[in-house]
């Protein structure tokens, strides 16, 4: 086997030369390629973590725009509400106002029209009754009784009050 | 030196010769040596090379750099720990140099230095060296009483002491020939099935046909190498991690 042929003498040249090869290999990755990479790597992890950082807080940014953009929603919607309220009571009071207003003049007029009707109705009644008493003398007289004019008018009066029922 | 007369030569592949004519014979550099240049300059010019542009979205090569500095570099500290990181360097360039070594050795004329036992012992060997004194850099006495796990009873010390000595000193070994021996026994049969092929071509009108066997084997095992080149570097690589660890941490 070639790999155990101590005697050749090239076995203790390529084990020299392996040991300068290996070494130099070392120190030209160790001092030159290496730390390049490193330095790549890890501009590249800073780049993508100030990326994330900056991504998040553009979150924060735009989740607190959202939440203001919500609050000042619901603090107009509120503001709409309580004057579309306070214009509909007033609105609400005024034709109340009105309507109470109509009611009592209506009230009134009904009220003098009812007197007015009343009135006449006496009236009429009187008038009726004196016609129905003058009636009943003038039927008394034919008929040749003579009665008190007191005492007819108190019978028709009973008459009548009997025939309104 | 495939097959000379009907002999099947599977050795011959890892007889070491002086390269680069004159000069490499004057200093004793072989064509092992120039295989462990080649792997130094492809790695090197990955990572230069392929870092050259630093850009923030990488390319193909920048991607492959980096995935093989983070696949080490999440093993160091993974294993390690993050004081392992000083380590890094080392657990890198081993890894990459066992990788390099066994890739190129997978093509035809190549010559893979990790077969030979020499190398890897003295790859294995260095670590070896570097975990123990780091060990005791970092623990002074006290890394001696790695040899005695505590809590155990001291009536065992006389049987345990001596197991864990020779268990510590059978790492560099067990390291070394783990990655010589597959190394050379795949290309050992890589070979031997290659030879078959130009034989079997060799046997008149139904020769040809019945090469094709050996053939669609090797094609296979050539995969198979493939496999075992990326896992034998990480096994090596994943093993020097875990000395470190104890070397750092002591059990």
């Amino acid at each position: 086997m070639p790999q155990l042929d101590f005697a050749n003498p090239l076995m203790t040249t390529t084990l020299l030369w392996l040991f300068l090869i290996f070494g130099a290999l070392y120190f030209a990755l160790k001092s030159y390629a290496l730390p390049r990479v490193a330095t790549v790597l890890e501009n590249r992890a800073a780049r993508i973590r100030a990326d994330l950082d900056a991504a998040q807080a553009a979150q924060r940014e735009g989740e607190a725009a959202l939440a203001e953009l919500r609050a000042a929603t619901a603090a107009a919607r509120a503001e709409a509400q309580a004057t579309v309220a306070a214009a509909m009571a007033e609105a609400q009071a005024k034709a109340s106002a009105q309507a109470e207003a109509i009611n009592a003049r209506l009230a009134s007029q009904v009220d003098e029209a009812e007197t007015r009707v009343r009135a006449a109705r006496d009236a009429a009644m009187g008038a009726l009754r004196e016609v129905a008493g003058s009636t009943a003398q003038a039927m008394l007289a034919r008929l040749g009784v003579s009665a008190p004019a007191r005492t007819v008018t108190a019978a028709v009066d009973r008459a009548a009050k009997q025939g309104a029922r | 030196m495939a097959a000379e007369g009907n002999a099947i030569d599977a050795l011959g592949q890892f007889v070491l010769y002086p390269a680069l004519g004159q000069v490499g014979s004057a200093v004793g550099f072989t064509n092992s040596n120039l295989y462990m240049v080649f792997a130094g300059v492809l790695i090197v010019a990955l990572m230069v090379y392929g870092m050259r542009e630093a850009a923030m979205v990488p390319g193909r090569m920048q991607g492959l750099a980096e995935s093989a500095y983070g696949f080490i570099d999440d093993m160091v500290v993974a294993q390690v720990g993050e004081e392992g990181r000083r380590f890094f360097p080392f657990v890198f360039t081993l890894f990459m140099f066992i990788l390099f070594g066994n890739m190129l050795g997978l093509f035809p004329y190549a010559f893979t230095f990790t077969s030979h036992i020499t190398v890897t012992f003295a790859l294995a060997a260095t670590v070896f060296v570097l975990v123990t004194a780091v060990a005791i850099a970092l623990h002074g006495r006290k890394f001696f009483g790695y040899f005695m796990p505590e809590g155990a009873p001291m009536w065992l010390a006389p049987i345990i002491i001596p197991v864990e000595i020779v268990s510590y000193l059978s790492r560099p070994i067990s390291l070394s020939v783990r990655l010589f021996a597959n190394m050379m026994a795949g290309h050992v049969m890589l070979k031997v099935f290659a030879t078959f092929v130009v034989m079997l071509a060799g046997l008149g009108t139904v020769g040809p046909v019945l090469s094709l066997m050996p053939l669609a084997l090797n094609i296979a095992l050539v995969a198979f190498e493939v496999l075992v080149a990326f896992l034998q570097a990480y096994v090596f690589a994943i093993l020097t991690c875990i000395y470190l660890h104890d070397a750092v941490h002591l059990h």
